[in-house]
């Protein structure tokens, strides 16, 4: 029944996306395996046009050979990429948008998730991929940079992580040991 | 720097994705993820009630399954309920599954708005920003509605925080993207442009994307930005690096809101207030400087935000298009950049050279690059680099390098890669044609084209060499010649036979008198082609034997030879035994005037637009040129579709056949009264109509060579009969008052909203038959009136009027029709149209004539309907999406949702709306369902851009296929007509 129901409403939003146009449409995160590890949809699409598209992408970028360009022309999108260790960050943005400075959107993204993980793996992204989305959203909303100071990033995640201690202390210890 | 493995660790999660990574297959994963669902399931479900943490532990588990790529369709109402805890964690992890796993069931919607409301109001900016991310993610209408209104104020209030400030603005953003209508700026305008000057440059950095977007679609009410903007961007240029704080980016003083201050300004014409400008203009020199100054770091994040900034100002004076000096030094910096080690900034530097190559300021200065590019197209490793080198050749072609250019391309075509030959095939075809000097290289380069590439020389690259060879006499011997000694290769391409069979087919005779290429040679070289090729070209190849039999009748005996074999006459392709039967039918019958008269040279094309620009169009890649340049590249080489001689010049034509010796020289005396569009049927030369058919019949796309005589029991084609030799009399002498329009005549008319050419109309007595074509604001309509009784028809007249109001906006012109209609035959009657403006009704046929001394009085709607005047426009979605937001007026639309009266297929569909006239533009929508139309409809008076959406909606509620259809335009009138007409079309 929610399927259906699912189904409906994206026909919906792809409507209403007409006008739409958004900086960044999408972000993934994959490795050289083609294993997503962490997708970023800024525009409403379809569960099933997003394994497409992501297949589609990651297919195309594990094909590039290392000194070639960092951008790519799919369909009427540009895609921007880089490769940092095992892991590839790879940007679709509109047509008309600066590719430099969006390598550098991946670039000041990558600065932050080390910073906040003290030299980030792919493995840090694959446990705690909820933070690596927290962290996301306070730099990147709606596919247009929010804050762009490493500072008052890591300042907002961190507030974050205090509250969460605060409320979090008496049962840790006990109960996580049980519980597995 | 808080560590990670602290309190927020949720051991459970990470033992569970340390057993999917540890699963050797998919199946043990897929298994190890069911045990696991099932498990969350009986949580859920079960009597105890579970406490927020495991809440919380479970809803990202199932976050993190859906991640991996499977289906999750329970979980919501926890993750809901996650959100109205007070502990952070849990209304995080609440929050994150919301946004990923978007659902629209309705309950839970209002349980999420709630949620979502109590934290904006909690005024603990935690909370709240959480708050808005989640709206931002989501982004639905439901939110909208609910929270349009609360944005802007949170974004303008005095103590608001600054990171709240930030969220609200790209939130507000998100929503006015998505129900622009819900958002209302009114009177938080000025205080929100007013944000350009807020001290935290964060604020400004999220703010100004909110300002672009509304600048883009309302530039008047955010004009006042511009001033800011460019202060803003000032104090940061003339920043020292270190000024900024934490905003510089290795050395760079704030590169993304640089960056985004210049894109803002480009949504403006250059400032107008000389300070502003003149502290813009510096503000584009002292980045243009930078870029030359030594580099402040080696890291190459230093040199990448650097030219971010370098580019966008770049783009921001490209935009202007009205400072020399500042577009000459972005071309030669860009210069520098095409040498560049970095592969990224040679693409770029090529990307946008493109551009620059299309302003006059600039063009010569690009052109001094040619080298550096051609050598690009050569030596790139990276495709993407190599396809914007040909871009930006094609770019930077013109008359004086135009020679160089196409050859570079063609020999690079030789090992290009597959995925760019079609384009790069089409670009030599259209540079060819566009800067040819002689005609004989442009035909060179065309057969060049077909060797090297064949298979992807499209049916249109072809077509148009046909096309110029026929329009062009100085050219014909040259192109006989030359495809004579293409298809001596003992392999050639079957464009190339395809080419080769029609130009021999008709210009044959040229090369003749020359031994080694005489008829039957000839006849040998094409026919030895013939058993390698597919149907449609042996079809072809038929046409031209019998070409042959009227050019050299000392072939005829061999070729009735092989039209008479059983592979030919007995072939199991109904098209190629047909023309087989008949053309041995006709050579042996027909005497040689009348086979001569039939088998005469193709008339003279009509001048239109060339079909590779259409499908260059059809294909247009970010790098190409511009429409507009094209086109008026073509004006310029016009001549070369040999306009300017369509139906004149007749005598140059008879000289220059005269002087071949040619079998059909006594033929010649015909040719002199071929009038190919305009003129009335002339009496007395009963050919003429049968060669005027075939200028007409031509749909802009050469089909074949049909003999006229195969298609003499279409109503169109009047086959050379017995036509009267009374000159017309004048149309008006008429008695009896025109009958009213018939019932019916609304709807014939709607018959042709889509189509050019058809049965207008038929009773028992009469057929009428229609072909038209349009021209900018200009048409012409024959009509063919067909006697289908064995009794004559007298005083045949027919009134053309246009009622009303409508006089003052067409001007229709009527040639006189024969007065006469013997039994089974046809007239023609040529009708001129001139829009001179926007108009609704149709101009009235009046026909009266006498069948057996009874009067007949019938009156019909001509079907002129405005779309006809259309001229299509191609465009990238994105330029499509700003005209449609610049339609916005309520007026300047108009919708329609209507039932469809015929089935929804897409070619249908598609075939309808471009029978329409306006261009079907492909990828724009993002509903692949949907179809979007832009055209510009010409008159005397204006132009009236108009675009169109059509959504099909195969399974409405109602159980029915529904349409639902919106024109915009720039008149109102037009929308509403337009509607009107294609309401009834689907």
């Amino acid at each position: 029944m929610e399927e259906v129901i699912l189904e409906v409403m994206e026909e919906v939003m792809v409507e209403v996306m007409e006008e739409a146009l958004v900086e960044m449409q999408f972000m993934l995160l994959f490795s050289r395996q083609g294993k997503l590890r962490l997708q970023k949809w800024y525009v409403p699409i379809s569960d099933t046009q997003k394994k497409k598209i992501a297949r589609e992408v990651i297919q195309m970028v594990l094909a590039r050979k290392p000194k070639m360009c960092s951008f790519l022309e799919w369909r009427d999108l540009k895609i921007v990429y880089k490769r940092y260790a095992s892991l590839y960050f790879c940007c679709a943005v509109e047509d008309q948008e600066n590719e430099l400075i969006t390598l550098e959107i991946i670039h000041r993204y990558v600065e932050l998730l080390d910073k906040y993980f003290g030299s980030v793996c792919e493995l840090d992204i694959i446990f705690n991929f909820e933070k690596a989305y927290y962290i996301l959203d306070e730099f990147i909303l709606g596919g247009e940079a929010q804050e762009t100071s490493k500072k008052n990033v890591l300042k907002a995640i961190e507030q974050a992580d205090m509250l969460q201690e605060e409320a979090e202390t008496p049962r840790s210890v006990l109960e996580e040991i049980g519980l597995t | 720097m808080p560590a990670v493995s602290k309190g927020d660790g949720m051991r459970g999660l990470a033992v569970f994705i340390s057993d999917i990574r540890n699963c050797k297959s998919k199946e043990a994963e897929i298994k190890r993820i069911n045990k696991e669902l099932a498990n969350i399931r009986s949580k859920f479900k079960g009597d105890k009630a579970l406490d927020g943490y495991s809440k919380k532990k479970y809803v990202c588990k199932l976050l993190f399954i859906f991640l991996l790529g499977h289906d999750i369709d329970f979980g919501h109402m926890e993750a809901v309920n996650l959100l109205s805890s007070n502990k952070y964690t849990e209304k995080q992890i609440g929050y994150l599954f919301i946004s990923v796993l978007v659902n629209s069931n309705s309950e839970l919607i209002r349980l999420i708005n709630n949620a979502i409301k109590n934290d904006l109001s909690s005024r603990n900016p935690t909370f709240m920003c959480l708050a808005l991310h989640c709206i931002a993610n989501v982004g639905s209408r439901e939110m909208a509605e609910a929270f349009a209104g609360e944005i802007p104020r949170i974004l303008v209030a005095g103590d608001t925080m600054d990171s709240v400030k930030q969220s609200a603005a790209l939130c507000l953003l998100r929503l006015y993207k998505t129900s622009p209508d819900l958002v209302l700026m009114g009177e938080w305008t000025s205080r929100v442009v007013h944000l350009l000057n807020d001290q935290h440059m964060g604020v400004v950095t999220a703010a100004i994307s909110l300002i672009t977007c509304l600048s883009q679609k309302n530039p008047d009410e955010f004009k006042t930005c511009v001033s800011l903007a460019v202060s803003r961007l000032s104090r940061i240029v003339s920043s020292a690096s270190t000024d900024l704080q934490d905003y510089t980016y290795y050395f760079v003083p704030a590169p993304w809101l640089s960056c985004k201050l210049l894109r803002l300004l480009q949504c403006y014409p250059p400032p107008e207030d000389g300070a502003v400008k003149g502290r813009l203009v510096e503000c584009l020199e002292t980045i243009l400087n930078k870029a030359q100054e030594p580099p402040k770091s080696k890291k190459v994040q230093h040199s990448n935000a650097k030219n971010a900034i370098l580019f966008e100002a770049i783009s921001l004076i490209i935009h202007y298009d009205s400072e020399p000096n500042l577009l000459v030094r972005a071309c030669n910096q860009l210069g520098q950049f095409l040498q560049h080690r970095e592969t990224n900034l040679r693409y770029l530097a090529l990307e946008s050279m493109c551009t620059l190559a299309s302003s006059e300021f600039s063009h010569e200065a690009v052109k001094t690059h040619i080298e550096t590019v051609i050598n690009a197209l050569k030596t790139e490793r990276d495709v993407s680099v190599r396809q914007r080198a040909a871009d930006l050749l094609y770019a930077m072609c013109d008359r004086s390098n135009a020679k160089q250019i196409v050859a570079e391309m063609l020999s690079y075509l030789e090992t290009a890669d597959y995925s760019i030959r079609e384009e790069m095939v089409l670009k030599v075809a259209i540079l060819a044609e566009k800067y040819a000097v002689d005609y004989s290289w442009y035909v060179d380069t065309i057969l060049n084209l077909i060797r090297i590439a064949g298979d992807y020389v499209s049916e249109e690259v072809w077509y148009r060499v046909i096309q110029i060879v026929i329009n062009r006499d100085d050219v014909q011997g040259y192109a006989a010649k030359t495809v004579f000694e293409a298809l001596q290769a003992p392999a050639c391409h079957e464009n190339m036979v395809k080419v080769g069979g029609y130009i021999l087919g008709e210009f044959g005779n040229l090369i003749a008198g020359d031994p080694r290429s005489s008829p039957l040679v000839q006849f040998n070289l094409l026919h030895s082609k013939f058993h390698l090729c597919s149907v449609p070209t042996r079809a072809l190849l038929l046409s031209a034997y019998i070409k042959f039999i009227n050019l050299f009748p000392e072939t005829k005996s061999t070729i009735q030879e092989v039209l008479r074999s059983d592979s030919q006459i007995r072939n199991s392709d109904v098209e190629l035994q047909q023309r087989a039967v008949e053309y041995l039918k006709l050579s042996s019958i027909a005497s040689t005037d009348v086979l001569a008269t039939v088998l005469e040279e193709m008339p003279p094309f009509p001048e239109r637009e060339s079909s590779i620009l259409a499908k260059l169009k059809k294909k247009k890649g970010p790098g190409a040129v511009s429409v507009n340049e094209l086109e008026e590249g073509k004006r310029e080489g016009g001549e070369l579709n040999g306009g300017g001689e369509r139906g004149g010049d007749n005598s140059a034509i008879a000289a220059s056949n005269a002087s071949t010796p040619s079998p059909s020289a006594d033929l010649l005396g015909l040719r002199t009264g071929l009038p190919v569009s305009a003129a009335p049927p002339t009496a007395g030369s009963l050919l003429v109509d049968v060669f005027s058919e075939a200028g007409v019949n031509d749909d802009g796309f050469l089909r074949d060579l049909e003999p006229p005589t195969e298609s003499s029991d279409s109503l169109l084609a009047e086959g050379p009969g017995d036509s009267d030799s009374t000159p017309p009399p004048p149309p008006s002498v008429v008695s009896e008052e025109p009958a009213p329009p018939l019932p019916e005549s609304d709807e014939l008319l709607n018959k042709f909203v889509c189509k050019n050419n058809g049965v207008l109309f038929e009773n028992q007595l009469l057929q009428i038959g229609i072909k038209s074509e349009y021209r900018q604001n200009l048409g012409r309509m024959y009509l063919f009136y067909g006697n289908k009784t064995s009794v004559q028809f007298v005083t045949f007249t027919t009134t053309v009027t246009c009622p009303g109001e409508l006089q003052s906006h067409l001007n229709v012109q009527a040639k006189p029709v024969e007065p006469l209609i013997e039994g089974g035959a046809q007239v023609q009657q040529v009708i001129n149209i001139e829009s001179l403006t926007d108009f609704f009704e149709a101009p009235l046929l009046n026909i009266k004539f006498r069948y057996g001394g009874a009067l007949q009085n019938l009156t019909l709607k001509l079907p002129v309907t405005i779309n006809k005047f259309f001229q299509p426009t191609e465009m990238a979605s994105h330029d499509f999406f700003q005209r449609w937001k610049q339609l916005s007026q309520p007026q300047q639309e108009a919708q329609k949702i209507f039932k469809a009266n015929h089935g929804m297929d897409t070619e249908v569909l598609k075939a309808k709306l471009l029978g329409l006239g306006m261009a079907l533009l492909e990828n724009v929508d993002p509903n692949p369902e949907n179809f979007v139309c832009a055209g510009v409809i010409q008159s005397k008076a204006q132009q009236v851009g108009s675009l169109l959406r059509l959504e099909p909606n195969a399974q409405a509620q109602s159980g029915e296929q529904m349409y639902r259809l919106t024109v915009r335009s720039s008149k109102d009138t037009v929308s509403k007509r337009l509607c009107e007409l294609l309401a009834e079309q689907f």
